[in-house]
């Protein structure tokens, strides 16, 4: 069977072990699942929750923005693990004694007022639009490869069925169904990388592997990617930084507080039965999250040290890079590249018409390159697919690579719904129902709740064909807006019993709002071409302090516990038997009556 | 029945400090502040401050939440304040 055949078996097969879970966990009893979820294992809960969490920007964008940045990838990794410290020991026990199922009821009874759960409900919206935004990215880049067709088809075909799964998803709603999806896409993820690295290394390990020496040498893999990435006029892999040190800093710190700012990923924390639960449920998501993320830079290192010997074999065994017969002629490019050109997302031109590849760093100095006649860099590699390709560039059998596709869209269709899901409940129940139209009927709410998926699904679509980033770095930006608004008020709502609910209100206002202010002044409105307004700030990119949009949320959130304060100074003190609450919530004890609260 | 919320508190806030200690050195400070200068020392064939930031800390935050709820689970006992 050919690869595009497997490739179809294996995703079919894939969809078909979904559906069949969803349809026996449904057989089961409805009403157990959301009785808090009592009978769920923690560990298949973990399994699930990392499902949820691992999007398309975690699977296929991430090991490769870990290869173009090198080292600097690491904020990906560190800010989208260490959040869980955060979300473990900071909110994820407390939000579970408070006994409410959605982030906007926190907000409505903590800040006892519908203005501060409808101003969460918004930021909720926004960060989690953009973020949609991101898997929109993914999803083209997975069903583009998959249906051999063009990255912009590749999103309408992905927008079709991520709207049939999340309304099928979403009636059922279904842990089980999470923890195969997990199953499919970290055997996906790890698979090819022990191939990988067996075959570089000798290490069946990736995460052992890219700290040993390439096979049959005693060149460490890592100094020869550093070496080789230098030859070929990019910074050196192990210490080239994103940006300034401040910047790697801020942009960790922006990553961490909007994992823990997330309210699909908070969600998962209030269906567990008691506070003890609660804390060591974070621990074993991460467990599973872990494993997917210290495989990543393994990936990451490997792949593009195949990439680069694929295009440039000397590179590897002399330092003649340059020579003229060094790159491979286009005419006998392999054919994964020709797969890969068809959606658009590799392309190659002949700079120098010699017929050959060129690639190379074209922003160095190095005289060398000029000197051997090469005219500029001529081929450009998306960043969404390094992983997607990966088993094509090392040669893996077919079942691998149809295997990975699987994976991607795995990856992509779990957080998609999830998301989409946390929208139209926002939607639906937290905004319409409790706010403007209390008369709703169940089906009305339904109703309402599947046209909210169905409208941001078309302008996540939309945006995706024309993305603010790479999927991850669209993903960093919601969860920058995350971390400005909704992270600060749900600690403070936590740990501070004398916040007030103007404090929060003008707190996650002033958040939320600079932190758009800075994204939109480099991204355009609401991410809309052309409407970007840096000429305001002299043009200048990175004003402040040098630190990225991707990264600002950080800053966000320190305005928001900031203004919170100073206002909340300004203001009438906090209700009694609110403060009460807030003591009650710090105890663990009773956390199992509270599970009915609604 | 009167428990000792304060000291409770207080004791929560002391082992949520130690671990963001722990959290914040590993983390910002040997993956990032001090990654320049601890690439000099080897582990195997990763430079040690990449293998911080890369590998190292995501090791060590699985660890410090299952030492969380291990200390706080001892912390809820010893004020009389867990769940059956």
């Amino acid at each position: 069977m050919g690869l595009q055949g497997l490739t179809y078996l294996i995703v079919g097969l894939t969809f078909a072990l979904y559906i069949g879970i969803a349809i026996w966990a449904r057989a089961g009893s409805t009403k157990e699942f959301y009785a808090a979820g009592g009978s769920v294992h923690p560990v298949l809960n973990g399994m699930a929750t990392g499902a949820d969490w691992m999007s398309a920007a975690s699977f296929i964008s991430m090991a490769g923005l870990i290869a173009a940045f090198g080292y600097g990838g690491a904020l990906f990794l560190m800010g989208w693990t260490g959040g869980y410290v955060l979300l473990a020991m900071l909110l994820a026990p407390y939000l579970r004694k408070f006994g409410k199922f959605t982030v906007p009821q926190f907000f409505g009874t903590r800040y006892y007022s519908q203005g501060a759960s409808t101003v969460a409900v918004l930021c909720l919206l926004m960060a989690s639009l953009t973020y949609i935004i991101g898997q929109m990215t993914g999803v083209g880049v997975a069903f583009s490869r998959f249906l051999g067709v063009s990255n912009s088809t590749g999103i309408f075909v992905g927008m079709a069925i991520v709207f049939c799964y999340a309304v099928f998803g979403g009636m059922k709603g279904i842990t089980y169904t999470q923890v195969a999806q997990y199953c499919v896409l970290i055997l996906a993820y790890t698979v090819p990388a022990v191939f990988i690295s067996l075959h570089l290394t000798g290490n069946p390990l990736p995460q052992l592997g890219l700290g040993s020496d390439l096979a049959g040498s005693s060149v460490s893999l890592l100094a020869k990617l550093d070496q080789i990435s230098v030859d070929l006029g990019f910074a050196q892999y192990t210490t080239h930084m994103r940006g300034s040190m401040l910047n790697t800093f801020v942009y960790t710190a922006s990553l961490m507080i909007g994992t823990a700012g997330l309210p699909h990923v908070i969600m998962r924390f209030f269906t567990v039965p008691t506070v003890k639960d609660a804390r060591a449920s974070a621990g074993w998501a991460l467990v599973f999250i872990a494993i997917l993320y210290t495989t990543a830079p393994a990936v990451a290192a490997m792949a593009k040290i195949n990439l680069l010997t694929t295009i440039n074999p000397k590179i590897m065994t002399d330092n003649n890079i340059t020579a003229p017969d060094a790159q491979i002629k286009y005419a006998e490019r392999p054919d994964w590249m020709k797969r890969w050109e068809k959606t658009g997302l590799l392309k190659f031109t002949d700079k120098n018409g010699d017929g050959r590849i060129q690639l190379y760093n074209d922003k160095s100095k190095d005289p060398k390159f000029a000197a051997a006649g090469w005219k500029g860099n001529e081929l450009t590699v998306n960043k969404d697919i390094m992983v997607l390709a990966n088993p094509e560039i090392a040669l893996l059998p077919n079942w691998v690579i149809a295997l990975v596709a699987a994976g991607g869209l795995a990856a992509a269709l779990s957080t998609a719904a999830g998301l989409l899901l946390a929208i139209s409940s926002a939607i639906s129940h937290d905004l319409l129902k409790e706010k403007f139209m209390p008369d709703l009927s169940e089906k009305g709410e339904l109703m309402a709740g599947k046209i909210a998926m169905a409208c941001s699904i078309l302008v996540a679509g939309y945006l995706g064909l024309n993305p603010p980033d790479f999927a991850a770095g669209t993903v960093a930006i919601a969860f920058g807006l995350a971390a400005s608004s909704i992270f600060p008020a749900l600690m403070m709502g936590i740990f501070s019993k004398t916040m007030n609910k103007q404090g929060a209100i003008a707190g996650m206002l002033a958040g939320i709002g600079i932190t758009m202010l800075y994204v939109f002044a480099h991204k355009g409105i609401f991410f809309i071409k052309g409407t970007s307004f840096l000429g305001l700030f002299g043009g200048k990119a990175n004003f402040f302090l040098g630190i990225e949009p991707n990264a600002f949320g950080a800053i966000g959130a320190l305005v928001n516990f900031a203004v919170a304060f100073a206002v909340k100074n300004m203001t009438e003190p906090v209700p009694e038997d609110i403060a009460n609450m807030v003591e009650q919530v710090r105890i663990p004890k009773g956390s199992g009556e509270v599970t009915g609260a609604h | 029945m009167q428990h000792d919320h304060e000291g409770y508190w207080k004791a929560t806030l002391g082992l949520i400090r130690n671990v963001l200690i722990v959290w914040f050195i590993v983390s910002y400070g040997l993956g990032i502040l001090l990654a320049p200068a601890l690439n000099s020392i080897h582990l195997g064939g990763y430079p040690l401050g990449f293998w911080f930031a890369q590998q190292g800390s995501m090791y060590v935050f699985v660890a410090l939440i299952f030492i969380y709820a291990k200390l706080m689970g001892n912390i809820d006992k010893k004020f009389d304040v867990h769940e059956d």
